[in-house]
């Protein structure tokens, strides 16, 4: 006979879940397993609400089940139906209230963050090349299913426990509530701009898609030095994109004019577009050898045109996240460089109309839940 | 058939073979060609292969195709004639040109050897040259062009045998270099077995990469593993081995030209693996995004590649007695060769006997 959520594990947990596909959230008790020698147990003070959460409450995926799913986005098996609640997130941050035995980074009273990712093989090539987002083995924070059956759930919740190698420090300069974002959003564009040469000031980099993901695309673009073009199908997002973000340039997709005149100008695209949207007009914007990478995930695949691949080498590359030991360059980068998201504060009862205005991309750029004022 | 003013320029009967409409037939054709400039090579052709773009361009499949249209970009001969400023050839040496006969030679392309890429660049046949004419390709007795344009055939390679390098050969050698799937125990597969995948087994076996060829038809097995050299063999319509082969390539280099899945291939690579579009399709192909993101995986496109490249490719063929597995035909087959290459019936590459078959234009 199944365990309810909050006889699962020794800990009583709050949280907030999503129950059904409708995606609305509401309280859910559930419970957080003991911390083991290689734990840390984090109070939660901060938590982003990512585009993958409205996906994943949603069940857009195919995948969602509710409570939760298996490690891997690839593996669509039938909902368990068990215990209900999807608790969502993986912008996790907050302050560590106890160690295990053996761990040696951390100590009660750090702020650190947990990101998009709580387990892996540790022993496969990638795991072994600190790429453990790309192990077969890989666990998400959320929507995921232990070895022993329990599922896993994120970070819209007073507390979470992880195990030491997947906890992120937090740089000291750095606002908790801010940051929160970067532990997806952040390395999510730091992590195919580090593998695919996007380091090299001077060169031409397009941001498509200005939210959550794309307007961090800006801020590190610009640390680094590169020439950065907005590229985006909402004309109102001009000013704020040059006068706040300091993008060099804006681009209305959706103009002709404008696409002719800027085609073959980039270096590389970053594609933050979540939705099914063409690729025929971003690939001509790039230069010979370019490279259009994406890392929004539609539920349906893409339409990918020949000719502009074959006739000027350009390449489509896919990136999802970054290993540990990248996410913490990137949030010492981020630091170094005074770059948090911008966000907009909420309170967990909030919750669901941040989700509605989400989907209809009402936010700048991030909502992030004031979880340890909140009242779960 | 051209101005006045393009008759003037042109001042060597040339004869060749053409189609005159959406047909594709192939039929005689009186031209000319330039006289030989200060920088350029005459040659007497060959032979010349019949590539897969020759039937798109004769049918003028692709909509840029204007007629008479004499094909034929895998063109090998002899030089007759050089110009007083020509460094590289004398009169006697084996040349090839293959896909381009002129770019811009000032852009950013041009200056890193990679005047395939150059927006000016001048295809070989159904292109504008600097002078205003039509070029016309290899299917004719002779050829025109200019030095940078021509490489050098080693002489241990077999003329017939060489010239589907000149597109296929490099087509297929560029990537594998410049995706970087070139490095010994790699495992790259190979999409197609026709003109460019043979060759590509070929290539990367001599660059002590392991290789699969997955293919619709199971007939081609034992040619891929007993003639050509390939490790292994997948039938892509059979789940059971293509599942076996799942996550075990660095690469895949793809020749097939029409529509197909790209699914089952993404399958296939490793995480970080690349698959290499080489065939051209019209329709756009459907890109599953989720393999793409949770393996970091690429897909990217290659088009023949530049001069420099294409004679370190000849030269890489020589040095590893590397040519294309063909059937030599009279020219006057050429329109049944045609048809069979439609059905994809030739191992693997027809190549015209231009000198034996095709009556010359003039004697001097």
């Amino acid at each position: 006979m199944a365990k309810s959520p909050e006889e699962e594990h020794p800990h009583k947990a709050l949280g907030w879940a999503a129950r059904d596909s409708s995606g609305v959230l509401s309280p859910f008790p559930f419970s957080r397993r003991e911390n083991g020698d290689d734990d840390v147990t984090i109070k939660i003070l901060y938590c982003g609400v990512c585009h993958s959460d409205l996906h994943s409450c949603k069940n857009e995926w195919g995948v969602s089940r509710y409570p939760l799913v298996p490690g891997n986005f690839m593996e669509s098996e039938s909902l368990a139906l068990n215990a209900p609640g999807c608790v969502a997130t993986h912008e996790i941050v907050g302050v560590v209230t106890k160690v295990g035995k053996a761990v040696m980074k951390f100590k009660v009273d750090d702020k650190v963050g947990v990101g998009v990712m709580i387990s892996s093989c540790k022993k496969c090539d990638c795991c072994k090349q600190d790429l453990e987002n790309y192990c077969p083995q890989m666990m998400l924070t959320y929507n995921s299913i232990n070895h022993d059956g329990t599922k896993n759930y994120g970070g819209y919740s007073d507390m979470i426990v992880v195990d030491q190698h997947y906890v992120l420090r937090f740089p000291d300069n750095m606002p908790l509530d801010a940051g929160a974002p970067l532990l997806c959003a952040g390395i999510t564009v730091y992590s195919p701009m580090m593998y695919y040469g996007m380091t090299e000031a001077g060169k031409h980099l397009g941001v498509a898609g200005l939210g959550g993901l794309g307007h961090v695309a800006v801020k590190i673009g610009k640390a680094m030095g590169l020439k950065v073009t907005v590229i985006s199908t909402s004309p109102k997002k001009e000013s704020e994109a040059i006068n706040s973000l300091g993008a060099d340039s804006f681009l209305v997709s959706t103009d002709p004019a404008k696409l002719k005149a800027a085609t073959g100008t980039m270096d590389f695209i970053i594609d933050t577009v979540s939705a099914v949207h063409p690729l025929l007009p971003l690939l001509s914007l790039l230069k010979l050898n370019g490279k259009l990478i994406t890392v929004g995930l539609p539920e349906k695949p893409l339409e990918l045109p020949i000719f502009p691949l074959v006739l000027g080498r350009r390449l489509v590359g896919g990136s999802d996240i970054g290993g540990i030991k990248e996410t913490q360059e990137m949030l010492d980068f981020c630091a170094k460089h005074n770059i948090t998201a911008d966000i907009e504060l909420i309170k967990m009862d909030q919750i669901n109309t941040a989700m509605e205005r989400l989907a209809r991309s009402d936010v700048r750029y991030r909502f992030v839940i004031d979880v340890g004022n909140s009242k779960l | 058939m051209g101005t006045v003013e393009e008759q003037k320029v042109q001042q060597k009967k040339a004869f060749g073979w053409a189609a005159r409409d959406t047909s594709g037939f192939l039929s005689p054709f009186n031209f000319s060609r330039r006289a030989t400039g200060e920088k350029d090579v005459t040659f007497k052709v060959v032979y010349c292969g019949i590539c897969h773009s020759d039937l798109h361009m004769i049918k003028n499949e692709w909509g840029v195709s204007t007629y008479p249209l004499v094909p034929g970009h895998e063109i090998v001969g002899v030089v007759t004639e050089i110009g007083s400023k020509v460094e590289k050839f004398k009169v006697g040496d084996r040349v090839g040109v293959g896909c381009m006969v002129g770019s811009c030679r000032s852009c950013d392309s041009c200056a890193n050897n990679l005047e395939n890429y150059c927006p000016k660049m001048i295809l070989t046949y159904g292109g504008t040259y600097y002078d205003g004419t039509t070029t016309y390709g290899g299917y004719s007795d002779i050829v025109v062009a200019d030095e940078h344009f021509i490489v050098r055939i080693p002489d241990n390679l077999p003329l017939d045998a060489a010239a589907p390098l000149l597109c296929a050969g490099i087509t297929v050698y560029s990537p594998l270099r410049y995706y970087g799937l070139d490095k010994p125990g790699m495992h790259v597969g190979v999409v197609g077995l026709g003109g460019l995948g043979h060759v590509a087994v070929k290539f990367a076996k001599a660059m002590g990469v392991k290789v699969t060829v997955i293919s619709t038809s199971p007939n081609k097995k034992k040619e891929a593993i007993e003639h050509l050299g390939a490790d292994s063999f997948l039938v892509s319509r059979n789940q059971d081995e293509m599942q076996a082969a799942m996550s075990t390539m660095d690469g895949i280099i793809d020749t097939v030209s029409a529509q197909h899945p790209l699914m089952p291939l993404m399958g296939l690579l490793k995480s970080h693996g690349k698959i290499v579009l080489l065939g051209v399709s019209e329709k756009p192909l459907e890109l599953p995004v989720f393999p793409l993101l949770v393996g970091r995986k690429i897909v990217g496109g290659s088009a023949i590649g530049g001069m420099k490249e294409t004679q370190e490719m000849i030269n890489f063929a020589a040095k590893h007695n590397i040519t294309a597995d063909i059937e030599v035909i009279p020219i006057d087959y050429v329109n049944t060769a045609i048809e069979r290459l439609v059905k994809a019936d030739v191992r693997y590459r027809f190549v015209i006997d231009i000198a034996n078959t095709m009556k010359s234009s003039s004697s001097s």
